[in-house]
């Protein structure tokens, strides 16, 4: 389905797409904060979750929900880059090009990856949704600088890439594999990041434990240890400052003495 | 004398399931906060105070300051209106990776972090807003928060304390602005990332325009530990003005990238000498002392002392501490290309200087870089700049002319032999 054909369905028929499931799960993110409004960031992702990407019915649906305009919410999906326009592949591949990355290798693995998959930023090779389907942009700085070049796929970290390396895993999943992250939990789907975005993560206490720490991670914990470094030791007891007498009562129940 | 390396907020991550209540809990975890809930809250806020604590999210700001100017009362709320507490964890300036792997490996000490401040500034809701990109890190704090709950560390009359505080874990959706607390704050409301005029400042008007403490993650991570050691045990650690800790990430040359927790203070030349040196001996030619918003330093800095008095009399900022080294092989006009092009993507688009200032910068060093420059262009680049500065809401325009400035400072020939040395210029003319 492309982005075109979406616009012109009815924008009333937002039911069909979105299930009572949904719904609730609208309702849980609204029901996290003190203002309704704040739920909007976390139930784009939700309507992504649904559709793979944000469409017009995505729009309406939050605007219905959180009663705003569908101008409003489009204001706020337009604005940021994890919100996709288009339908996105089974995968969504974001490799980092900024400045530091881009010196290691990060401009040569985004090439790389353009060439073989023959598509270009925000893209999609093989169509959406199917199997083995991805979809490629380029990122800015992804915070693993240590670790660069660094590249996502449905933002798990695949650290340390090369054009080589990142090939190989693109191909494993064009395949229908799915290579485990450096770091992350085991690899699902752009539309199942996107529900865990949304905040549902019922039931993935496994993923939890999916490893994290990479060996430039602990260099400065590893390097202390192995020499014997430490912070300075703290004292057994250390006393609170003491209240100045012109100090608010406590707010809570009574001060013990 | 402390010692090279003073693992703090890093110690616990060398655990086999660091990221763990149980394990938190083996390694001295949540025993700050009981002795935080039985004490006064404006207690706190001196020994924060008494810390001498400053903001790890690139601007230093006194701490303690920061939650004193929340408007307190005898009723703890006293201006009637909820006071709330939003950690920036939207880590995104390039070359800052420490919040994210601090949250991935020990999130509980986050959230004691965060539930003590919380007391302290009569606050019963914290918001984590974490950038959108880093779904292990969320789905960690997500899976501490809920163990937060089942303690009863999290949630009505804490530890009997009758103390109640909630905290949300808020994915981003990828816009390096919004770590700017203001566009943050808009953010979290269900907004575009856009930063607001200042005065009022979030400490009376911040989120759903109540009071509100925005403070970065590694800062109050720091608090459980203050509140066991004490101030003048934070203070052993640092210098006078800039005390404690800090993780410095070294990356990009050199032999042994990685995290390094260190008195603030230290120098360039220590850390590299612990991450061994220069990749493969290539000699250091610029580098970052806190990522690409504050101004490049050279060969020359290797003795600056890495704290925030230092950097800024040597004409940079700490910032983030985001250490990216170049060598000699690196071209300094297309990093600064690559920078700016970051810049110009990122800019929200709100101010004029920003918007414009940052596309037409991404033009000429675009047209430098293929060979079309011309030497009048680094003249230009420099008053675009000058004309960018201080002109505009927030500190990302700063930021987007930080690499410019000081890459014409120490490299203005290697622009102009860009220049020079190009055929296409003579073709040109």
């Amino acid at each position: 389905m492309s982005a075109e054909a979406s616009t012109a369905v009815d924008m009333t028929s937002t039911a069909v797409v979105f299930d009572e499931d949904t719904v609730v799960r609208a309702q849980a993110i609204i029901a996290r904060y003190p203002q309704s409004r704040s739920a909007l960031l976390p139930m784009l992702h939700l309507v992504q979750s649904v559709e793979g990407y944000v469409s017009q019915q995505g729009i309406g649906f939050c605007a219905g929900q959180l009663g705003l305009t569908t101008a409003e919410v489009s204001a706020v999906a337009t604005f940021y880059t994890m919100y996709k326009r288009r339908p996105c592949g089974e995968h969504l591949v974001s490799v980092c090009t900024n400045t530091l990355c881009a010196v290691l290798g990060g401009d040569a693995i985004y090439g790389a990856l353009k060439d073989h998959l023959g598509v270009g930023h925000n893209e999609t090779a093989g169509e959406p949704g199917t199997t083995g389907s991805i979809t490629l942009e380029h990122a800015e700085c992804l915070a693993a600088c240590d670790l660069g070049p660094v590249l996502q796929v449905n933002y798990e970290f695949y650290d340390n890439q090369t054009p080589d390396s990142a090939v190989e895993l693109v191909e494993a999943l064009q395949r229908g594999e799915k290579p485990d992250p450096t770091r992350g939990a085991p690899l699902t789907d752009f539309r199942d990041a996107s529900l865990q975005l949304a905040g549902f993560f019922d039931g993935r206490d496994d993923a939890v434990a999916g490893p994290s720490a990479a060996v430039e991670t602990l260099r400065g914990a590893a390097l202390a240890n192995e020499r014997g470094w430490n912070a300075p030791p703290m004292p057994d007891t250390a006393e609170l400052p003491a209240l100045s007498p012109a100090g608010h009562p406590h707010p809570g129940k009574e001060k013990k003495s | 004398m402390t010692h090279p390396l003073t693992p703090v907020l890093t110690k616990r991550w060398l655990s086999p399931t660091s990221w763990t209540r149980r394990t938190y809990e083996q390694l001295e975890g949540y025993t700050a906060l009981p002795k935080a809930l039985g004490a006064h809250p404006d207690q706190l806020i001196q020994l924060c105070k008494d810390s001498g604590l400053r903001g790890r999210g690139g601007a230093g700001f006194p701490t303690g300051l920061k939650w004193g100017f929340i408007p307190q009362g005898p009723e703890g709320q006293g201006d009637g209106k909820p006071h709330y507490l939003v950690i920036n964890a939207d880590e995104g300036e390039p070359g800052t990776c420490k919040d994210i792997p601090l949250m991935m490996a020990d999130p509980h000490s986050l959230i004691e972090g965060c539930i003590i401040t919380c007391y302290a500034i009569r606050s019963n809701f914290c918001a984590i807003y974490v950038r959108g990109e880093v779904l292990h890190c969320i789905r960690r704090l997500d899976a501490a928060v809920r163990e937060a709950y089942e303690a009863g560390y999290l949630g009505k009359n804490i530890m009997g304390s009758d103390f109640d505080c909630d905290i949300v874990i808020h994915a981003g959706a990828g816009a390096y602005i919004c770590g700017e607390e203001t566009a943050l704050l808009d953010s979290l409301e269900g907004r575009r990332g856009q930063p607001r005029l200042k005065p009022p400042f979030p400490a009376t008007s911040g989120l759903y325009s109540a009071p509100t403490v925005v403070n970065n993650v590694e800062t109050i991570a720091s608090v459980p530990y203050i509140v066991n050691g004490g101030s003048a045990w934070f203070r052993e650690m640092g210098t006078e003005k800039s005390p404690g800790p800090k993780i410095y990430s070294l990356s990009g040359h050199v032999t042994n990238p990685g995290q390094y927790e260190a008195p603030l203070g230290t120098t360039l030349r220590e850390l590299l000498d612990l991450a061994g040196g220069m990749k493969d001996g290539i000699p250091l030619k610029f580098w970052t002392p806190g990522g690409s918003s504050t101004p490049l330093f050279t060969s020359e800095h290797l003795d600056v002392p890495l704290d925030f008095e230092a950097t800024a009399a040597a004409g940079s900022m700490l910032g983030t501490t985001a250490l990216m080294l170049f060598n000699e092989t690196v071209s300094v006009p297309w990093a600064v290309m690559k920078w700016t092009e970051f810049y110009a993507h990122e800019s929200c688009g709100k101010c004029t200087p920003c918007r414009e200032g940052t596309y037409w910068l991404v033009g000429i060093l675009q047209r430098m870089l293929r060979g079309d420059g011309t030497a009048a262009d680094v003249d230009t680049m420099v008053d675009i700049c000058d004309n960018i500065l201080g002109r505009s809401f927030c500190a990302l325009a700063d930021g987007a002319v930080s690499p410019i400035v000081s890459a014409i400072k120490y490299f203005r020939q290697e622009f102009l032999d860009l220049c020079a040395t190009q055929p296409a210029l003579v073709g040109a003319h």
